[in-house]
């Protein structure tokens, strides 16, 4: 199982993680799953009316909007990276957080780099699992890699026009 | 709003995707361009990665309507700077501590009456200031016979001092490689260009046919399929003549040493591209590009010329556009004209 870390108030933890990530033609066990935006499609009603919390991969290609009437029953959104070069699950984080008001889970997966940190934190993102073997520590450090931001995002940080225009 | 141009391998003009925007929505607005390209631009292909292709492929009109229906969903307020800000940084660029002077300077004009030197220097290197009683001065990187664009150390000092002293501490770089000095006052030009000239910093050249944008080409840079330097200082010397030059008037000449478009040969009224013909470097041109404000993308004249015949080819060009041109004429306008034929039909003459 990859390491999860999960990102909470400016800090980042290494957890279990109670979710399984259920490929499409396996049979679903018991327990908290993770499945694919086609599968939960097709059984997303059975699955939310069971004693479970249901998960959803989200592909770069794939529009996060289309889950956005069953958003309050899902648990994790996990959004995929297939290479690090591709920022398509940055703007799907964005749209979660900011436009469709998301509170649950943002998880990235996939080509997940340590670098890429801040960028994802301030998308929305909070919860990760690195592809890198990169360490919770590691990633409380890159989270805090710049202290002034310039614009307002997903996560809570103040821009720095306005810390300007407090003093 | 222009999106979606560049040059390089694939060229295309940025259309417009919206005809006026208020100051205070540029940010959210391109969050909502950006988002548009992030979201549907090819991943399949890096050499299609790029908005540019996302532009010509769905068309400006569509990509328009998908960017204003990502921006109506935008919570403006929260990306788009207060006005606080905008005024904050408006004040960085506040006027300089210019003086009241009159607008015409007796000095500068005897001067320039006096002088044939200085008045041609004016002619060609002096551009007008908003700010009565000063003038823009552009430095000339290009003497004939150097490599465009260089500057030697002492060169560069006596640029800084004479910035520091008649320029309000300002001197700037020009994508043409050259330098200007933007806040010079009228009185001061008569020394200002003696200085120069005794620097080797006063060619009168300035959108001249010998002010030639050559990109480093494989003198320098690894990717680069052909010289361009040599190129440029081949041309530059066949029109080092200024009287030829001035005669001949604006001629933008761009010349890049590979597909990357670096010296922007897509743009130039002549633009010249380096190829490579097996392991021999050929030269392609395109006649009336434009990077100003009847932007235009160059035509292919034909068939690539040996490194040998560039320096004539451009000087059969120009003497078609002597021979065709009506009145005031540019370059550019003549060809505009014209078409490519008659400038074809010189180049390739004796291939016939
Ligand atoms: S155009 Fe090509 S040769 Fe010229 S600087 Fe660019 S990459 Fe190098």
């Amino acid at each position: 199982m990859p390491t999860l870390i999960r990102w909470r108030d400016g800090a980042a933890s290494t957890d279990a993680d109670p979710f399984a990530r259920v490929d499409d033609d396996v049979p679903l066990p018991e327990g908290d799953v993770i499945v694919s935006l086609a599968r939960f499609q097709r059984e997303g009603d059975l699955l939310l009316s069971q004693q479970r919390r249901v998960g959803v991969v989200v592909e770069a290609g794939e529009a996060v909007e289309s889950l956005a009437y069953d958003l309050p029953q899902i648990s994790v959104v996990a959004l995929a990276f297939p290479k690090f070069r591709d920022g398509r699950s940055y703007s799907a984080a964005m749209v979660l957080r900011t436009r469709l008001a998301y509170a649950g889970e943002v998880r990235a997966v996939g080509d997940v780099l340590l670098e890429q940190a801040p960028f994802m934190i301030r998308c929305g993102f909070d919860a990760f699992e690195p592809a890198d073997g990169t360490t919770s520590d590691q990633w409380t450090r890159a989270g805090h890699r710049f202290r002034h931001v310039y614009q307002r995002a997903a996560d809570a940080l103040t821009p720095a026009f306005a810390e300007r225009g407090a003093q | 709003m222009l999106v979606g141009g560049g040059l390089g391998r694939t060229p295309y003009l940025g259309p417009t995707i919206r005809r006026s925007l208020p100051a205070r929505h540029l940010l959210s607005y391109l969050q909502a361009i950006l988002r548009v390209y992030n979201r549907h631009g090819r991943r399949d292909n890096l050499w299609k990665a790029r908005i540019k292709v996302l532009v010509a492929s769905l068309g400006a009109e569509e990509f328009a309507r998908q960017v204003e229906e990502e921006w109506d969903r935008t919570d403006k307020a929260a990306i788009d700077l207060p006005d606080t800000e905008l005024a904050r940084i408006r004040a960085a660029f506040a006027p300089l501590g210019f003086q009241t002077l009159p607008r015409v300077s007796t000095v500068f004009e005897a001067a320039r009456s006096e002088d044939r030197g200085l008045a041609r220097f004016v002619r060609n290197n002096v551009v007008a200031h908003k700010i009565q009683g000063y003038a823009i001065v552009k430095i000339a990187l290009k003497a004939p016979g150097e490599t465009p664009g260089d500057c030697s150390a002492e060169q560069m000092d006596i640029v800084a001092d004479l910035a520091e002293r008649y320029s309000l501490d300002e001197v700037r770089v020009a994508y043409e490689q050259n330098l200007i000095l933007p806040h010079v006052r009228l009185d001061e030009i008569p020394g200002v260009y003696q200085t120069l000239l005794a620097a080797g910093l006063a060619t009168p050249n300035i959108n001249l046919i010998s002010d030639i944008i050559a990109c480093p080409g494989l003198d320098y840079c690894a990717l680069a399929n052909a010289r361009a330097i040599p190129i440029a200082q081949d041309i530059a010397r066949m029109f080092a003549d200024p009287e030829l030059a001035e005669d001949i008037g604006e001629l933008k000449i761009k010349i890049s040493g590979c597909i990357n478009a670096c010296g922007h040969h897509h743009v130039g009224h002549i633009g010249i591209l380096g190829v490579d013909k097996k392991g021999e470097e050929f030269y392609q041109l395109s006649l009336g590009g434009s990077g100003e404000d009847d932007a235009a993308l160059g035509q292919i004249l034909g068939p690539a010329l040996p490194a040998d015949r560039v320096t004539a080819a451009v000087d059969n060009l120009v003497a078609v556009y002597l021979r065709e041109r009506h009145g005031a004429e540019r370059f550019v306008d003549t060809f505009r004209r014209t078409g490519l034929n008659p400038f074809k039909e010189a180049v390739y003459a004796d291939a016939h």
